[in-house]
């Protein structure tokens, strides 16, 4: 079990708060990691808003979301993969995320869930 | 991807092959949500069709199936029930994942003592770590999120 290896594609499509599933995914997320599996994760939908830098949740008794995902790096998960049409959709561009992301076309998702062992969704 | 054509390749197996699959569940959805009937129902098709489900791990607003405490219609079992009865028929592991559990008031004899309160998780049920649920990704042939 120790040397086994896949890789892992944890999918986000949910807004950063209003429920907890955004964090619980970063919780998954950094299991994995501290397991030596690689891991990436990819934003669809609304969840791209949980990569928005500058988040102030203090008033809705929350933690900011993206200063944790801003230290994904750290735990060496690096591939961090949003969907172009949904930033755009949302008038956001990657220079407005708390972290350096690749934004992908719908085929090249495709692509990616394609290419990982172990695809989760949040 | 090497990944990739693997699970092509499973897929493309013909319908007559005799293909055994172990599967992994992840479930999210609370009780009223319709995520933990379609994991109960996948559960039941993939062992009548000679499939192994290995584990089921609650997780999230998912942990409720774990409790004892439910209590359903008068004509249908609780999910914790159903769940505890077809763990118990298939071998299949019901781990409920310990930070979403107890902060939603579900603990075991361990939990409860830690925090001075009563016992309500369903028999059959385990209560551990994220751990678990990365070790069954390893292990099994497909996941699946029930979300």
């Amino acid at each position: 079990m120790a040397s086994m290896k896949k890789s892992f594609l944890l999918i986000c499509r949910r807004a950063p708060y209003g429920q907890s599933l955004a964090r619980e995914a970063l919780d998954v997320a950094l299991t994995a990691a501290t397991f030596d599996q690689q891991v990436a994760m990819l934003f669809l939908g609304d969840g791209v808003l949980q990569l928005l830098k500058g988040q102030q949740p203090a008033a809705i008794a929350q933690k900011a979301l993206d200063k944790q995902l801003a230290a994904l790096p750290l735990y060496d998960i690096e591939m961090v993969y949003v969907e172009a049409e949904a930033l755009q959709q949302r008038g956001l561009a990657l220079s407005d995320l708390a972290l350096p992301a690749q934004a992908l076309s719908a085929d090249a998702i495709a692509e990616q869930i394609n290419m990982h062992d172990v695809v989760l969704g949040f | 991807m090497s990944a990739g054509a693997a699970k092509t390749a499973g897929f493309a197996k013909p319908a007559n092959s005799p293909v055994s699959l172990t599967f992994a569940l992840l479930v999210l959805g609370g009780v009223g949500s319709q995520s933990q009937i379609s994991a109960l129902n996948f559960t039941r098709a993939a062992v009548g069709a000679g499939h192994r489900v290995m584990r089921v791990f609650f997780f999230s607003d998912g942990v409720a199936a774990g409790s004892a405490q439910n209590v359903s219609a008068p004509d249908t079992d609780a999910i914790a029930a159903q769940w505890s009865t077809l763990a118990a028929a298939h071998q299949i592991d019901l781990v409920v994942c310990a930070t979403s559990a107890v902060r939603r008031g579900i603990l075991d004899g361990g939990e409860a003592s830690r925090y001075d309160r009563a016992i309500t998780l369903q028999n059959g049920f385990e209560i551990s770590g994220l751990g678990q649920w990365v070790e069954a990704c390893l292990l099994a042939d497909r996941t699946l999120t029930f979300g």
